[in-house]
C-alpha cells in the first residue's frame, strides 16, 4: 500500500493535468445535465466506498445492517447534493466523474480495481493524503466529501442516539 | 400535536389578512410591476428599509430570492433548514474554498437564521471611520438614537436568562485568566430558551425582520415577491429603469423560463455584501473608483471544541450569551488583527461538518457530543494595511463568488485566536481540545496544546475557516467611495444600497445591529427625500 500511495503522491502535475483533461472529457462525454447532478454505475459504487470510510467507526457492524446504512447515506449524500447550486453540482459531477475513470482512480487514489473492491484502508488512505495534500484541488475535494458524508449521516435523527443527542423539543418538531 | 396547534403563526394569519405576496415559484407568466420604491433583499437592511418607506406612504415592492418559511415550517432539524433557509445549502464558500459562508437565503435574510446577537457599532470602529473614510455623520452620539429606535423596535435587551454551559464555560475560563468577558443582549420577546434560532424560531420569539419589518411593511401595502431573483438593473444614462428578475422554481435552484420586470423611482439594494456587489456588476453598473466589489469582509472565524467531564449540551439554550472582546482591545485597532469570542451553538451536522477528520476518529469525537464545548474567535479584517479583504466576482452563469485570499496577518491571527481559545478552554477544565485544524490532533493539556499549536502550519483548508459575517463591497466614503454617507450609489441617481456591503471595514461585532440602525437612518432620509415629509418612525 506504501508503493501505491507514493506513486500517486508524486505524481502532482501529471494529476493536475489529468484531473483537468479528465474532467474534461466525462464532462463532454456527460454532458452537464440540466437537472442537475447524476450518480450512476462506477461513480456511485466510489461514494460508497468513501462513505464506508468516512464512516468508519459509526456505521453498525452487522454486515446487512452496515450495507443498508452505506446505501441510505449514499442516497442522502445524493440528495444534498441536488440542492446545491447548479456551479457546485458540475463540481460535484466533475470530481465523480474523475473518480469513475480507471486511469484517474489510479492515479489520484491508488486504488488498484473497481471501487466495489476497494478495501476501505486503501480509502481512507487516499482520504488522508488528499486531506493535506499539496494540490489545493485534492484538500477541497476531501474537504467536501468530508461535510457531504458527514453531513449526511448526523442530519438523520436515526443517528443521533448514538451520540447522545435528544433531538429537538418534540412538542415542536 | 403539531407546531401549528401550538404557536401562532403570523405568516399564516397575515396572508389570510390578504397581504400581497406573490410567490415567483408559481407564475406561469411573465409579469410587470410598478412602485415607488423596489428593494431587492428582505433581510437586515431590506426589512428594515420596507418598513419605514411603507408607514411613510410609499408603495413598495421587496424582491426576495429565498422562499417565504415560517414558524410552521420551522421543525428545528439541519436536515430541512440548510437546504431550505440558507445561501448553498449553508454551504456558500469563497472561490478557493478556504472559508465557509453562513448566509440566510429566505425572507427575512440572515436575520431568520442569526444566532441573534445584538451589539451596536463599536465606538473603535466608528472612529476608524470618521478617521480614515470621511464619515463624519457616523459619530457615536449621532447613531445612537437610531440604534435605540431599533432596540425598542426589535425588542432588543439584556438577556435574562442564564447562560448555558456552553457559553458559561467561556466566562468562567476567562475569568480563571484575568480576561473579561460581558452578556450579550439578544433581540427576542418571549423566548423559550430553546438554541435553535439557526433552522428559524420556531416560536416566533427572535425578532427577525420575518417577524417585525416585513409584516409591518406588508400591513402597509407593501408587496413581497418571493423566488424571485434579481438578474439585472437595467440602466438608461445615470438611472435605473427597471429591475429585470428570473422566477426561481420551488427548489430555489432552477429558473422557470418565467420573468418579472419592476419599474419603480428608486431602487434600494440590500441582498447583502455578496449578492448586492454581484447585481451591480451584472448590469455593468458604473463603477465607482473601480472599488464595486472590493474590500469584502467576513470576521474570518476559527473554531475550538473542548471535552468536558460534565454535560455541556451545547445545543440546548440560548446560542450566544457570553463574549470578550479583550483581545480587540490588546493591540492598535490597525495592529496585527484582534479577534472577538464567542460560542457557537452545536448541533450535530454543524459540528461533524466543522470539524476535521474522518473515520474512528471522528467518530469518537462525536460520541463526546454532549459533552463537547465550542468557541469561535473572529477576526476583525479591514483595519490593518494588509487586511483588504476579498473581492466579489461573478461566474461564467452570473453568479456570484467571492474571492479572499487569506494572508499572512489573517493567519496570524488565526494562531493566536486558536491559542487563546485552547487556554480559555483548559482553564475552564476541559480534559482535552482539538482545534480545527486538518493536522491538529486532541490535546491533553494546555502544555502540549501551547506547543502543538504553535507548530501547526498555517495555510489554507489545513486551518478550517468559516464565517457568518458578509460586510463590504460597497463602501461608503465622504468623498470617494462606492456609497456616499448617505447610503446613496455614486454614479447611479436612484440607487441606494441599504446592508452590510455599506461598511467600509469589519464591524468587529455581529452585524445585524448595525445594519438595522445605520439602515433605519438612511431609509428616513430617503423617504423624506422621495415624500417631502418627515419619515415615519417605526413603533
Amino acid at each position: 500500500m506504501e508503493t501505491t500511495r507514493r506513486t500517486f503522491l508524486k505524481a502532482g502535475l501529471l494529476s493536475a493535468a489529468l484531473l483537468a483533461a479528465g474532467g474534461g472529457w466525462y464532462r463532454h462525454t456527460h454532458p452537464a445535465p440540466p437537472r442537475g447532478f447524476v450518480l450512476d454505475g462506477e461513480a456511485r459504487a466510489a461514494l460508497d466506498a468513501i462513505v464506508a470510510a468516512v464512516l468508519s467507526g459509526a456505521l453498525p457492524d452487522a454486515p446487512a445492517d452496515r450495507a443498508r446504512a452505506i446505501a441510505a447515506t449514499t442516497a442522502r449524500v445524493h440528495q444534498t447534493i441536488l440542492g446545491l447550486p447548479l456551479t457546485a453540482q458540475q463540481e460535484v459531477q466533475d470530481l465523480f466523474g474523475l473518480l469513475a475513470l480507471g486511469p484517474a482512480r489510479r492515479l489520484l487514489t491508488g486504488i488498484p480495481d473497481g471501487w466495489a473492491a476497494a478495501k476501505e484502508a486503501d480509502v481512507a488512505a487516499f482520504l488522508q493524503d488528499w486531506r493535506v495534500h499539496r494540490l489545493s484541488l485534492l484538500r477541497t475535494a476531501y474537504a467536501a466529501l468530508h461535510d457531504l458524508v458527514l453531513g449526511a449521516w448526523y442530519s438523520e435523527p436515526a443517528h443521533w442516539d448514538a451520540i447522545g443527542y435528544p433531538g429537538p423539543l418534540k412538542e415542536l418538531a | 400535536m403539531s407546531n401549528q396547534a401550538v404557536i401562532p403563526d403570523p405568516i399564516v394569519a397575515g396572508l389570510a389578512r390578504g397581504w400581497k405576496v406573490i410567490d415567483g415559484a408559481r407564475e406561469d407568466k411573465d409579469r410587470a410591476l410598478d412602485a415607488d420604491v423596489v428593494i431587492v433583499g428582505s433581510g437586515a437592511g431590506g426589512g428594515v428599509t420596507a418598513e419605514i418607506l411603507a408607514l411613510s406612504g410609499l408603495s413598495v415592492i421587496v424582491v426576495e430570492e429565498g422562499a417565504l418559511k415560517s414558524s410552521r415550517d420551522f421543525k428545528m432539524r439541519e436536515a430541512d433548514a440548510y437546504p431550505t433557509l440558507y445561501q448553498e445549502s449553508a454551504a456558500r464558500k469563497t472561490r478557493d474554498k478556504g472559508i465557509n459562508i453562513l448566509q440566510g437565503r429566505t425572507v427575512g435574510g440572515s436575520t431568520t437564521v442569526n444566532w441573534t446577537s445584538s451589539f451596536r457599532t463599536p465606538s473603535t470602529t466608528l472612529a476608524f471611520w470618521q478617521q480614515h473614510f470621511g464619515l463624519a455623520t457616523y459619530g457615536e452620539a449621532e447613531l445612537a438614537p437610531w440604534f435605540a429606535l431599533m432596540e425598542a423596535r426589535l425588542h432588543i435587551a439584556d438577556w435574562a436568562g442564564a447562560p448555558n454551559e456552553n457559553n458559561d464555560l467561556l466566562r468562567r475560563g476567562a475569568q480563571k485568566l484575568g480576561i473579561p468577558t460581558g452578556l450579550i443582549r439578544r433581540n427576542v420577546n418571549g423566548c423559550w430558551n430553546l438554541g435553535y434560532c439557526g433552522m428559524g424560531c420556531p416560536t416566533n420569539a427572535k425578532q427577525s425582520m420575518l417577524v417585525t419589518t416585513i409584516p409591518s411593511a406588508l400591513d402597509h401595502g407593501a408587496t413581497l415577491v418571493t423566488r424571485a431573483r434579481a438578474e439585472r438593473l437595467v440602466l438608461k444614462g445615470d438611472k435605473v429603469e427597471s429591475l429585470d428578475c428570473i422566477l426561481l422554481d420551488a427548489g430555489g435552484l432552477h429558473a422557470t423560463g418565467r420573468r418579472l420586470r419592476l419599474r419603480a423611482r428608486h431602487y434600494v439594494l440590500a441582498g447583502g455584501a455578496i449578492n448586492t456587489p454581484a447585481l451591480l456588476l451584472r448590469s455593468n453598473a458604473p463603477n465607482p473608483g473601480g472599488r464595486l466589489g472590493k474590500r469584502t469582509f467576513l470576521h474570518p472565524t476559527l473554531v475550538s471544541a473542548a471535552l468536558f467531564a460534565q454535560r455541556v449540551d451545547g445545543y440546548a439554550g440560548a446560542p450566544q450569551t457570553v463574549y470578550s472582546d479583550h483581545f480587540l482591545h490588546t493591540q492598535a485597532i490597525d495592529g496585527p488583527l484582534g479577534f472577538k469570542l464567542e460560542t457557537p451553538p452545536l448541533h450535530p451536522v454543524l459540528l461533524a461538518t466543522t470539524m476535521q477528520g474522518f473515520g474512528p476518529e471522528h467518530a469518537e469525537m462525536m460520541r463526546h457530543f454532549p459533552h463537547l464545548q465550542g468557541m469561535l474567535a473572529l477576526l476583525r479584517d479591514g483595519f490593518h494595511p494588509e487586511s483588504q479583504g476579498g473581492a466579489v466576482g461573478l461566474n461564467g452563469d452570473g453568479s456570484p463568488v467571492l474571492d479572499y485570499p487569506l494572508n499572512d496577518p489573517v493567519w496570524d491571527g488565526a494562531r493566536r485566536a486558536l491559542l487563546t481559545m485552547a487556554e480559555i478552554q483548559f482553564a475552564a477544565g476541559a480534559s482535552g481540545v482539538q482545534v480545527a485544524h486538518e493536522r491538529a490532533p486532541r490535546y491533553a493539556s494546555w502544555n502540549e496544546a501551547k506547543a502543538g499549536i504553535a507548530a501547526l502550519p498555517f495555510e489554507r483548508h489545513l486551518t478550517r475557516v468559516v464565517s457568518a459575517h458578509v460586510m463590504g463591497g460597497c463602501a461608503m466614503g465622504g468623498t470617494d467611495g462606492v456609497t456616499a454617507p448617505d447610503g446613496r450609489y455614486r454614479g447611479l441617481a436612484n440607487v441606494s444600497v441599504h446592508d452590510g456591503s455599506l461598511f467600509p471595514t469589519s464591524i468587529g461585532a455581529n452585524p445585524q445591529l448595525s445594519i438595522y440602525g445605520i439602515t433605519a437612518r438612511l431609509a428616513s432620509d430617503l423617504a423624506q427625500s422621495l415624500t417631502g415629509r418627515p419619515a415615519a418612525r417605526p413603533v
